[in-house]
């Protein structure tokens, strides 16, 4: 340490001089920093002009200076995304190659397929279907957990589905059915849809008036079963919920049914096929299928 | 207020360059053995091989950053039990308060990688330029080809130096003969060349030419351990009432007024920080006992007692003024400060070694699925979903057989398997979707809420876990 001592009547043997300034008897050590930390200070001022060419630094009205390497964050995530889908593609392609109904036989494919569909499924499907896939009972949004399926639940029904969505008019290969509108078209009297919503109960043992479902039996037999089968099964060819089941599309409460037949329901899906790659249809079809309820 | 009429003095001044002499004596051949020990140790650990079976790292020491796993001979830790080096680093910094509070900057003299690495190299500058008296000659000399020659020579050894302190540390972080293949085939992650030149650099720098500077300017630690130590604190002081008045001159009148200590500076001519301990207890002293080994020597030859610099505590320094004789070594180290800090010690460190005996080699946490909490099915059975975490922390393949604690109302399945039981590889973790149902009708599928008991158990063992959760019914 620089010995530019200038000795106060206190100053003491041993101690290191003093800056010579006293306050109050106070005193101040002299302990200079290495002089070669104010070097670095300078060399890191130089670097930063070296900095301010090289990367964007200055911002100006409309952007930033943009340097003479072109740097920018937004166009080194591009690159990365890039990167990140090439190596993608080839599990894309492999799924292309596979068929829906054999994708679980090869578990990593079938893993990447299961988790790229749920990707696919939060942006697409979760805002009807519900982010855990349960759906919204009161919007008659089906749920995707269970074991009943109203258009069939293989991986190949599911896949169909996605693709060309239900009663969706922008596609022919789209899934259609519809529900006549028994009360407001006047097809059966306030009577008969009384009888027939209690025999629609009666199928899945909810309560129920048993007069008037035993009446109800023929105004079904007549009206409903051609597509809802003879004992409530339904048909996943027809979309025809199964009515014998624990499982209600829109609720099973008497009023809920009694509205169904007096105005008729049925829900609809946009197709995804050409906002969707094939790959990602595939996808999302393995991730819905192995919810809880695949066929 | 006064003030001096001066101009102010300089806020930065130029370094003065510290050229240790060389020195004998008890102190210096300790630190040259655990010089020694722990750069061998620094150095030879990463190639030490231990057999965990097939697929498995041999590496003893290995912390698989990709894997997440860090190897540690027969111990194996998961990101799971992170608490294990929590609990080190609590022991790490209890074991520093400890040896501070008796032993002062024991750390900064003898163990500190700052210390060590700076011996080696000023190990390495005598070897090239001389002792002491050479190395000031040669620093004073204009350049020319003498000095370039042994300078550059200095500088490449210390670079090496660096390079291999650099090139041990990656090691640490994958297997060890592979790395050291790939990184002379050019061969080896960026990173790993990054990692190196880094080191290298920091190495040459501190080592080299920082020195002293990391320890007075730049270091934490210091200042941290004043505020540890105490009056009964063991550090290296100078016998003032013995060794004052100083003076050269035996021979001269008045000579027989002086004290002990013949002004040689020897002790300031070893000190690595370039003080004068005669000033007393200071900032800058790392306490690496240097300049006791060359008072003693000293004093050998002038036939007087050793220990005129000597380990002592600040209460010693009073009550050795005063005549008295002071504390023995034993009463200042252990005293009811140092027992507490053992205390807290061993209590961490037996709470970790029991904690990493009793655990099982498996684990399973289980998440109930919350959206939504329950489904019903078809024919009205209800059905709850769980992702169940399986980890295999041994090294063969075993089979997790998964089960319920005995309940007539739930069956168990896993989705896209036929049975419960699931097949893990040698150090795996999998995730399983669980699903439990309860018929129609039953308690479980009616009440609100139940709890549950899961289980994992190994097929063919007693090794089992088990992990609470619920099963939500409709709540009717």
């Amino acid at each position: 340490m620089a010995d530019n001592s200038k000795k106060s009547a206190n100053h003491q043997k041993g101690d290191p001089s003093t800056t010579g300034h006293s306050w109050d008897g106070i005193e101040e050590f002299d302990n200079p920093m290495p002089r070669w930390w104010v070097w670095i200070f300078i060399l890191c001022v130089i670097w930063s002009v070296g900095y301010w060419i090289v990367y964007p630094a200055w911002p100006g009205i409309n952007k930033a200076t943009s340097g003479v390497l072109g740097y920018s964050s937004r166009s080194e995530v591009v690159k990365e995304i890039a990167e990140f889908e090439a190596r993608h593609d080839v599990l894309f392609a492999q799924i292309l190659e596979t068929e829906p109904g054999e994708l679980a036989n090869d578990e990593d494919l079938h893993r990447f397929a299961v988790n790229a569909g749920a990707s696919v499924f939060a942006a697409q499907c979760s805002q009807c279907h519900g982010a855990g896939g349960a759906g919204v009972q009161a919007g008659g949004f089906p749920n995707l957990l269970d074991d009943d399926w109203l258009w069939g639940g293989t991986q190949d029904d599911i896949v169909q589905t996605v693709a060309y969505g239900i009663r969706n008019e922008d596609h022919l290969d789209a899934r259609y059915s519809e529900m006549p509108a028994f009360g407001r078209d006047e097809l059966l009297s306030e009577e008969e849809i009384q009888q027939a919503t209690h025999f629609v109960l009666s199928l899945s043992g909810s309560d129920h008036d048993a007069q008037l479902a035993a009446a109800g039996a023929e105004v079904y037999d007549y009206n409903c079963s051609s597509c809802h089968g003879v004992e409530g099964e339904g048909d996943t060819f027809l979309g025809a919920p199964a009515l014998n089941d624990q499982i209600w599309l829109y609720g099973g409460s008497q009023e809920t049914v009694y509205e169904t037949i007096y105005y008729s329901r049925f829900g609809v899906m946009p197709g995804f096929d050409g906002r969707l790659r094939e790959a990602e249809i595939r996808a999302v079809a393995a991730y819905v299928h192995q919810l809880g309820g695949g066929e | 207020m006064s003030s001096s009429d001066q101009s102010p003095p300089s806020l930065y001044a130029k370094r003065e360059p510290i050229f240790p002499r060389r020195v004998k004596g008890s102190f210096r051949t300790m630190k040259w053995w655990l010089l020694a020990g722990m750069l061998g140790l620094y150095y030879i650990l990463p190639w030490i091989r231990w057999d965990r079976g097939p697929e498995m790292p041999d590496q003893a020491v290995l912390l698989d950053l990709q894997g997440r796993r860090f190897f540690f001979f027969m111990i194996e830790i998961w990101p799971h039990e992170f608490y294990f080096v929590a609990g080190l680093l609590i022991m790490a910094g209890i074991g520093l308060f400890l040896f501070t509070s008796a032993l002062g900057r024991v750390w900064c003299g003898y163990a500190c990688p700052q210390t060590v690495w700076t011996d080696l190299f000023i190990l390495v500058e005598r070897w090239v330029e001389g002792d002491r008296n050479a190395r000031l000659r040669l620093h004073r000399k204009n350049w020319d080809f003498e000095k370039v020659r042994k300078y550059g020579l200095k500088w490449v050894l210390w670079f090496l130096i660096g390079m291999a302190t650099g090139g041990a540390w990656v090691f640490y972080f994958a297997d060890a003969p592979t790395l050291l293949v790939n990184l002379f085939t050019g061969q080896a992650p960026m990173i790993a060349y990054l990692t190196i030149l880094i080191l290298t650099m920091t190495t040459f720098l501190f080592g080299g030419f920082f020195r002293e500077q990391i320890c007075i300017y730049a270091c934490p630690w210091p200042r941290i351990q004043a505020a540890m130590m105490d009056e009964d604190t063991l550090t290296i002081d100078y016998r003032d009432w013995r060794g004052e008045p100083r003076g050269k001159h035996r021979k001269s009148e008045g000579a027989e007024n002086l004290g002990d200590c013949i002004d040689c500076m020897a002790c300031v001519n070893v000190c690595p920080m370039g003080i004068d301990i005669r000033d007393g207890q200071q900032m800058a002293c790392i306490t690496c006992g240097l300049c006791i080994d060359a008072c003693d020597e000293v004093m050998d030859r002038i036939g007087k007692p050793r220990g005129l610099i000597g380990y002592m505590a600040l209460s010693d320094h009073e009550s050795e003024r005063g005549g008295k004789a002071p504390k023995s070594v034993w009463k200042h180290v252990f005293r009811p400060r140092t027992m507490v800090y053992t205390a807290i010690w061993l209590a961490v460190g037996v709470g970790l070694v029991v904690a990493l005996f009793i655990r099982a080699d498996l684990d399973m946490s289980v998440s109930p699925v919350r959206n939504p909490t329950h489904v019903v099915l078809s024919d009205g059975t209800v059905r709850n979903a769980y992702d169940v975490r399986l980890r295999n922390m041994a090294n063969e393949q075993r089979d997790f057989v998964l089960s319920i604690t005995e309940n007539a109302d739930l069956r168990m399945s896993v989705e896209g398997e036929d049975n419960t039981t699931i097949t893990l590889n040698p150090d795996e973790m999998a995730q399983v979707r669980v699903y439990l149902e309860a018929p129609n009708g039953t308690d479980a599928a009616a009440a609100q809420r139940s709890t549950v008991r899961l289980w994992a158990t190994i097929a063919g063992s007693q090794d089992r876990v088990y992990s609470e959760t619920v099963f939500n019914g409709r709540g009717q």
